[in-house]
């Protein structure tokens, strides 16, 4: 019966899409109708051809690993997009002739730059953490995940959220809302979608053997929570029209501005730090062989940092029309963050204590331990960078690129990296990693490239920050802005060298995993079941 | 009243110190005597049931205590 209403909604599906997209009123829309048509009409012909098949039972004595095999394919091949399109608009910057007469309106760096944000933070982060937070949801509960195929939905649904959001992106359809381009039609899907990812996720939480909720499953459930509530009410927006993707956002003037910060740092604050640090709080001990550092500085950690983080919006906002105290009480709540994240960058390098030998011989806790401590710098310079004097000279420069980025890729990338490293021999059943080698030419390659990133950011972010103020003895401003364009240009090109290091790290990634499911010998049971008895 | 104002008089005034005493709270509650043997287990837990869920599905979960299978 199920499989009839399914196939019956699917049939709707693709005659509706079909009828919106002849009738659309913009080329954004069109696309999103074809895209919606395609995706319903061949998810009904792989259901038809399995109606009146035996299904065979799920095992609930096994861990549903398959959406999770999907979700690292996923992550490593969105990563290296995102991290190619990246390398692209940053020689767009520095060689503004690679904005090509043939792709204006496609692929100058206006449509390219949400396309490469969304797709390392959304598609190659959204999907490390969806992936991880199956695979750890069910090991730290001992329970298969609830909901029989909705994980597989999650999956493919999400997806389909990215591919509509990134043609959205090239083809001009946004909202202009850093982090949260999309317009409605994207925005309702990715709705669906993330209530199913909360409702699989929960049920395992609900359904675990374990009688405790391990900490890391807190900070996923933070991130799902705050996520699903901040895309609400960021993106309540009336749409022009039903056959159309314009809407009209519900929120004006500086209350706009404000719920788009509150928005915007809390992507930072629930998507990047809770969801990683539940990877963190998993994937550090299971690496290193030992439980995490201090438990009770974990849950410190975890209660401190959902208080705090959801206030520190304000301070994208410093010296706007915000009013003084909200801009005030953004900076201290920023300051204040400071604590709980270093209590957390301290339990995750204490881990290792007793164990630092690793370090030498692991190259993937070096990622590890690399990623916690660009957490801990990245955590401590945005403290710093949202005092109102610093700010003064930091915002609207590249500093902020620079934060963000050793942030996203020295803390997000490292972490993720790591995290595939743990979980490809374990999801394939391999004994090993393909080579130990190649992670560290990864390893390198990468932070390397971060190093060469954040430091040409710095340069050039202090030093335009500083042309723009410089006044002469009459009070004249000494500097045009095209005299700070031109003056950044080296800078630019050696961000640009630390990108391309870092994506061919993540090249060498992808081949050294695809080498350990396809060359390594497969992990024998008997090694499986007869684990080292306890010291 | 307008409704700003008794919203912004109630966030900073009763629901400031709810969550104030919410936060004390929950270290207090951390810190309890006798939670060490809880979060030794907890932080524990990830060593066991690495390969397949724990027993079978329908018998009762609570007041379980095992060793870990293996210190990894």
């Amino acid at each position: 019966m199920w499989d009839y209403i399914k196939l019956a909604v699917l049939g709707l599906v693709v005659v509706v899409a079909a009828i919106a997209a002849s009738m659309a009123r913009d080329l954004p829309y069109l696309v999103h109708m074809l895209v919606i048509m395609l995706a319903s009409a061949v998810t009904l012909i792989w259901l038809i051809r399995r109606v009146g098949e035996p299904v065979p039972a799920a095992n609930p004595n096994e861990y549903m690993d398959g959406p999770i095999r999907f979700g690292v394919i996923a992550t490593a091949l969105w990563g290296v997009v995102g991290f190619l399109v990246g390398v692209i608009i940053a020689f767009q910057l520095a060689w503004p002739n690679l904005n090509f007469e043939w792709a204006q309106g496609y692929l100058n760096f206006g449509r390219l730059r949400p396309l490469h944000t969304s797709a390392v933070i959304f598609a190659f982060g959204g999907n490390a953490l969806i992936a991880s937070a199956f695979y750890v949801v069910q090991r730290t509960s001992a329970a298969r995940l609830w909901g029989g195929g909705l994980a597989w939905f999650v999956f493919w649904g999400y997806q389909l959220f990215i591919v509509m959001a990134a043609t959205g992106y090239v083809l001009g359809s946004t909202q202009g809302n850093e982090y949260a381009e999309p317009e409605w039609l994207t925005d309702l899907w990715l709705t669906i979608v993330w209530v199913a990812f909360l409702l699989v996720f929960m049920g395992t939480i609900i359904k675990r053997r374990e009688p405790h909720i391990y900490v890391a499953n807190w900070f996923y459930m933070a991130f799902i929570v705050t996520v699903a509530m901040l895309h609400l009410i960021n993106n309540l927006a009336i749409p022009v029209s039903l056959l159309g993707s314009k809407s009209v956002p519900v929120w004006s003037g500086v209350q706009s501005a404000m719920i788009q910060w509150w928005y915007g740092h809390n992507a930072v604050g629930f998507f990047l730090t809770a969801g990683f640090l539940g990877m963190m709080y998993y994937f550090i001990p299971k690496q290193a062989e030992r439980p995490v550092y201090s438990y009770k500085l974990s849950i410190m950690h975890f209660w401190a940092l959902i208080f705090l983080y959801i206030w520190a919006g304000p301070h994208h906002l410093h010296y706007t029309a915000l009013p003084d105290w909200a801009q005030t009480l953004g900076m201290t709540f920023s300051i204040m963050l400071w604590m709980p994240s270093w209590g957390g960058m301290i339990n995750g390098l204490m881990t290792l204590s007793g164990a630092w030998d690793k370090l030498r011989t692991d190259p993937i806790i070096r990622m590890m331990v690399v990623a916690v401590g660009f957490y801990g710098m990245a955590t401590f310079e945005g403290p710093m960078m949202s005092i109102k004097a610093v700010n003064s000279l930091s915002h609207y420069t590249d500093w902020t690129i620079g934060h963000v980025h050793s942030g996203a890729l020295g803390w997000n990338g490292m972490i993720t990296f790591g995290m595939l490293y743990y979980l490809v021999p374990k999801l394939w059943q391999r004994q090993g990693l393909y080579s130990l080698r190649l992670v560290s030419w990864h390893f390198w390659l990468a932070t390397i490239g971060i190093v060469l990133y954040a430091a040409s950011m710095w340069v050039t972010g202090i030093m335009e920050g500083l042309m723009w103020r410089e006044v002469d003895a009459q009070g004249f401003l000494v500097n045009s802005f095209a005299d700070t364009v031109a003056a950044k240009f080296p800078m630019y090109v050696v961000r640009g060298l630390g990108g391309t290091l870092f994506l061919l790290g993540a090249i060498i990634m992808c081949y050294n995993l695809w080498k350990t499911v396809t060359s390594t010998a497969e992990r024998s049971p008997a090694r499986a079941g007869s684990a080292v008895p306890a010291e | 009243m307008e409704t700003y104002t008794w919203l912004r008089a109630f966030a900073d005034s009763w629901h400031l110190l709810f969550m104030f005493c919410f936060f004390i709270g929950v270290f207090v509650f951390i810190l309890r005597p006798g939670a060490n043997k809880v979060h030794d287990d907890t932080a524990n837990m990830i060593f066991r049931n690495d390969d397949k869920p724990q027993g079978d599905e329908s018998a009762p979960r609570a007041g379980r205590h095992q060793e870990p299978k293996e210190a990894r």
